[in-house]
Formats: structure tokens, sequence, C-alpha cells
């Protein structure tokens, strides 16, 4: 069976955000206009968070994406009342977005906070909505949604090698993020298969859960070799 | 066990409490018509709200739940004024509930009903909040019954059931009574809907009886369930200042402390208002208030116990939670709901003279801003502070939130004058029976069998009402 996972070395991000811009390209993320991003409903599946370290001008900046972290133990699963959100076979959180009803109870319930709300009905003014993803559902308004792993691809990646009579291969499925890091600093695979990429990094002596002591057992690796390992304060 | 039991018979009885309803109070007119505003204040607001999406409310990441979670929590724990407490004092025969219970028992059914309904203002998709329940449908789908949303849905529901049939059935005597005095028409038949045929026969008491007995004792379980489970829609989390064992019980005192709050507010409203002083006596009060300041020493106490546990802990993440509460942006409301929930209480209702009905009435009012604040502080503080430093976030509520917050006290205000104008606030036939257990001295009164010998009882031809 497969585990999917990603492992994301935090030694080689720059937080250059390009990420961020790929994922909302991919998944169809809508842009919520000026007004809205100002009070803070900018939708970001995938964010950078940014925290300095040291007294000026001795100043480090330190960079971690945060996702959804597809939990094995998910609080965000049970207390949804309509199975919007579900464990699949394969491990992903998925969501079902026809059946939320906007309860907004997993976003509360999310540790991480990776929880993002259509406040409003998407609105994709031209020429945008001519780049929309064809393999990705536009949300409605009242709706709530999160990183997917880009399943779409996960289930492209799987459709062809069926076409081809074979088995998925480590590498097959690439994430958007992954794809457009210029450091490479994001590896995606089965972490079930002991060779894939994600799983040798998931082995690193640098790799952390994020927020591990809750044992909410994440599908996303962070490896980092300094003494930082989480933001507490 | 009686207070300074008015002379007269039970004729004289019939005559004040019925009588007010014949009369038109200009107040009462006023009020409804204030109410019936706020009404159409609290519809627009919804209205706009469905029209434009759940954006126009101040809810915004990371605090999902804002003034909509906190009213509903409001609301369901003034639902304990009535059933609970009219419920409890029933089943230990205290004599002094007599005039109490019929205003307490509609104040629950007019709570539940607003509060029901703010769970569903609350969803991002309204049109669809029937997929929580488990209706029986082609796709074969079920409701998560893992979720406390769903446990809500079951609890509320009974309560609304439950307290609606608690509330029904002391009124039916009375509406019998309405029936059989009303002229024919509309009226007529309206009373005579509601009194389901009654006759006042030795059988139908007996039913009766039975079915209050039953009723007192079944409501009491549900209505502690309820608040529980409330409770749990923040306690079954991991969300700090939310994951607690304590929530469940302290949820329960805090729910009947408003309800009490609730309770003198109205009672001492409808005194002044129906010229109900000589049933609503000192008295009353005076035995309310001790149950008054006794929840809310017991509040205290459960605030004192939830807040040292964490504090004590020294969990990172909690005492983040606690220390905005109590020393950061959350202070000020904080302490304000510890003086008007605690202090002021205390320092009022301690004293005999604390406990009349102005004193009670406005040390009630304080503890309704209080629980509000209580359930404020308890949605609002620990969304803001997740784990997670970057997504602190802040929440201040729209003008549609507001709106519909104030909107809802109108409903409920407009439920609760019409219930006042159309049927005795005050339980004719259980006034009457404890004057006939007083004034008898328990010779034979002291029967289950309360079978009306009064001169004005109301069988009366052409009540066969069937």
């Amino acid at each position: 069976m497969t585990r999917w996972g990603m492992a994301i070395d935090l030694d080689r991000c720059t937080g250059c955000e390009a990420c961020v811009v790929a994922c909302a390209a991919e998944n169809n993320i809508q842009t919520v206009g000026e007004e809205q991003a100002r009070e803070g409903r900018a939708m970001h599946w995938l964010r950078i968070e940014r925290y300095y370290e040291g007294e000026f001008p001795n100043v480090r900046t330190r960079f971690m994406p945060v996702l959804c972290q597809q939990c094995g133990a998910a609080p965000c699963e049970p207390v949804c009342p309509v199975y919007a959100t579900y464990h699949n076979p394969e491990g992903l959180n998925a969501m079902v977005y026809s059946r939320c009803i906007g309860t907004r109870f997993c976003a509360n319930n999310c540790p991480y906070t990776v929880r993002v709300f259509n406040w409003f009905d998407a609105e994709f003014p031209a020429p945008l909505d001519s780049q929309l993803n064809p393999d990705v559902s536009v949300r409605p308004g009242g709706v709530m949604e999160k990183c997917t792993f880009c399943v779409q691809r996960i289930q492209g990646g799987k459709d062809e090698a069926a076409q081809e009579e074979r088995e998925v291969a480590d590498g097959d499925v690439k994430t958007a993020c992954q794809q457009s890091c210029p450091t490479k600093a994001i590896a995606f695979g089965d972490l079930e298969d002991p060779d894939s990429e994600v799983s040798r990094w998931a082995e690193s002596p640098r790799a952390f859960s994020l927020l591990g002591d809750l044992d909410t057992r994440p599908g996303v690796v962070y490896l980092s070799g300094s003494e930082w390992r989480e933001p507490a304060e | 066990m009686t207070d300074r039991a008015p002379s007269g018979t039970t004729a004289t009885l019939d005559r004040e409490l019925l009588g007010r309803l014949d009369r038109r109070r200009p107040g009462l007119l006023v009020g409804s018509l204030a109410s019936g505003a706020l009404v159409l204040v609290f519809l627009y607001c919804w209205g706009y709200q469905i029209a434009n999406g759940i954006g126009v409310t101040g809810i915004n990441r990371p605090v999902f739940w804002g003034f909509y979670i906190i009213n509903f929590v409001f609301w369901i724990g003034i639902s304990h004024a009535g059933t609970l407490i009219s419920a409890i004092l029933r089943v230990t025969k205290a004599e002094w509930r007599r005039p109490v219970t019929r205003s307490a028992e509609a104040i629950t059914l007019f709570a539940l009903a607003i509060g029901g309904l703010f769970p569903l203002i609350h969803l991002g998709r309204v049109a669809i909040f029937y997929y929580m329940i488990p209706y029986p449908n082609s796709r074969m789908l079920w409701p998560n019954f893992r979720s406390p949303l769903v446990w809500d849905i079951a609890a509320i529901t009974t309560y609304i059931i439950g307290s609606a049939l608690y509330l029904f059935l002391p009124l039916i005597p009375d509406a019998a009574v309405m029936r059989d005095r009303a002229a024919a028409g509309l009226k007529k038949r309206f009373y005579a809907i509601l009194a389901l045929g009654w006759r006042g026969t030795s059988q139908q008491w007996h039913s009766l009886e039975w079915g209050i007995r039953i009723l007192a004792v079944a409501i009491i379980p549900v209505a502690v369930s309820v608040h529980t489970i409330v409770s749990w829609d923040f306690a079954m989390t991991q969300t700090p200042g939310w994951k607690s064992t304590i929530f469940g019980p302290y949820f329960v005192v805090g729910a009947i402390f408003s309800g009490i709050a609730v309770l003198m507010i109205a009672m001492a409203l409808l005194r002044r208002g129906l010229a109900l002083e000589r049933f609503l006596t000192d008295r009353v009060f005076n035995n309310l208030g001790l149950l008054f300041v006794t929840m809310s020493l017991v509040w205290g106490y459960f605030t004192f116990a939830e807040h040292l546990t964490v504090w004590y802990s020294g969990d990172l993440f909690e005492k983040n939670v606690h220390h905005v509460l109590l020393h950061g942006d959350f202070a000020v409301p904080f302490w304000t709901m510890v003086v008007v929930n605690l202090v002021i209480p205390v320092a009022v209702l301690s004293f005999p003279r604390g406990r009349r009905p102005l004193p009670t009435a406005l040390v009630g009012c304080g503890v309704l801003v209080g629980m509000w604040l209580e359930r404020f502080l308890i949605v609002v503080p620990a969304l803001s502070t997740p784990r997670l430093a970057y997504s602190i976030g802040d929440y201040l509520p729209s003008w549609v939130e507001l709106g519909i917050m104030i909107g809802a006290i109108g409903v409920f205000a407009c439920l609760y004058f019409t219930f006042t104008q159309l049927l005795p606030i005050v339980s004719v036939w259980e006034m009457r029976e404890g004057w006939r257990h007083a004034g008898s001295g328990g010779e034979s009164g002291q029967t289950s069998e309360p079978a009306p010998r009064s001169p004005s009882p109301s069988p009366v031809p052409g009540g066969g009402a069937a």
C-alpha cells in the first residue's frame, strides 16, 4: 500500500515562495482580491513561515514552508460531522468539497492552522479563468479546503503507469511545489517504499516532524541541520 | 408553606391571573412592536449573509468560530433557566415553584429555538445543513457520528422536543380555561386546539399528573447532557485552551447560572409589568436568590479550578492562551467577567435585602453579560492563539454578526411577549392546587388528585373540542 509523503529540507529553502505561486496556479486557488487579502483572507494552501533570530544587525531569517501535514492520525477528520474530510487508503486527508457544509470545525482542530476557507464564491476574472486547471474543481463559497498533495497529479501518475502496464515508480508524481522549487528542497513520493527519495530523506538524522509531540503522525517530514527545531513561541 | 396567601376563593385567583390577559397593557404592546422591529433586523442580516457569503462576518483564520458560536452556547445556556430549574423544583416538590415554572419553561423553549438556529447561521453553506442529520438517502451516506456536532444535533433536538412537551403538558388545563372563557371565533378555536379536548375529568387529571411527573424526571438528564455535549464541541478537540475534562460540568453549571439570571430578570419584569406581586412574592425572589448565589460560587470554583490546573501544568501552548486571557489582550473582559459573575452576585445576594426583585434582576443583568463574556473568552482567545506563532490572529465582529446577535434578542422578546399575551404566564391550576394544599392543611389535598372543585372549573358545555 502506498503512503504518500513529503520531505522538506529547510536548510535548502530560500523562502522564495515559488512553491506558493505554483500551488495556487495548479490547484485553482481563488485570488481573493486586494481588500480581502489585506484582512488576512488570502488563501494559501502552502505558506512560508518566516522567523527571525538574533538582534539587529546580526539577524538570521528562518523559512519554513507549512502545508497540510496529511496526518496519519488527523485531528481534523473525526470532528467533521459530514465526512467532508476523511482518510483515504493512501494516507491522504482527502476533501470532499461537495459534502462540506462549512462548520469550520476541522480548521479549529488543526494544530498547524493550514486549512483555508472560501469566505465568498470564487471569482476568476479574465484572463485568470483561462488558466484554470481542468483537473481540479473550483470550490464554491462556504467550503473548506487545503493542500491535497496534488491529488490530481497522483491520479495522473497512476493512470499513466496503468496505461503503460507498470507500477507507479518513484518520481512519477511530482507536486507543483516540488516541481517549482529552485533549490530542490522538496521530495515527494511513497513513504512505504524504503528506496524512494522521500523515504531516504525521512531517514536522515536531520529529520523531524512539526509539533511531533502531538503524535499526529504527519506525512510531511522536515529536515534541518541546526539546533532549531520548531518555532515554539 | 404558604406565603401570605391572598384571601379569597379560587375564583378571585382565576380572575386575577386570567384577567391580565383580557386587559391590553400598553407596555406589552410597545414591547411587542420594538421586539418585532428587531426580528426584522435579524432576518435582514441573516438574509444579507446568505446572499453574500459567510465572509461578511469578521471571522477569519485562525478564529474560525466567532459570535455565532458564542451566542449558540449562550442561548443554550439560557435555556437551562426553565426546564432544568422547574424540573428540579417539581421533583423536590418545592411549593414556591408554582408561580415560577411556566415562565421558566417558556424561556427554555424560546431560548432553545434561537440557540438551535445559531449553528445554522454559522454554517458556510446553510442550504445543505441537513447533511448533518442521519436521513435516509440514495447515496447511503451517514453523518459522522464521531463528530461532537452530530451529538449536538441529537441532544438539542431531544431537548427541544422534551421542553416543548414539558411546557405544553401543564398548559393544557389552563388552555381549557381560556377556551371556555373565550367567545366563539378564531380565539376559541386556537385555545380549543391547545386544550386537546380537556374536560377536567379525574382520569385526565391523573394522566396529566403522571405525564408531568415522568417528564420532570426525564428532562433533567437531558438538560444536563445537552450542555455537556455543547461543551464537548470544545473539549473534544486538541486545541490549547479547549481541551479540558472539566468543561462538561463547568458548562452545565454556567448554563444553570445564566438560566437563573434570565429567570430573575423575566420574573421581575413580569411582576412589575403584569402586576403579579401577589403571586411572585418576595419569598420566591429570596429563594431563587439563594439558588443564584450558590450557582455563582460553584461557577467561581470551577473557573478557579480550570485556570489553576492550566497555569500549574506549565504546558507551553496552554500557557500562551492563559497569558492572553489573564494579562494580555483579553484581560479586560476576563476580569470584568470575574467581577460581574462572582464578586457582585456574592456581595449583593448574600444579604436578604439583596434578594429582592430589583437587586436580583440587576445582578441577573450583570451575570448575563458575564456569562456571555465567558463564552467569548472560551471561543476566541483559544483560537487566536494557535500553536504555530505565525498564524496568531485576532477577531472583530462585523455589523452583520452584531445585527444577528441583537436581532436574536428581539426574536426571543417577541416570542415571549406574544406568549405572555396569549396564555397565562403563571400556571392557574397549579396555583389553585397549591392554595388548596395550604388551605386544607393536608387533610385531603396532599394526594396526587387535584380534581378541581372550584366554582369556576374548566369543564363547560361546548368544550368538547376534540
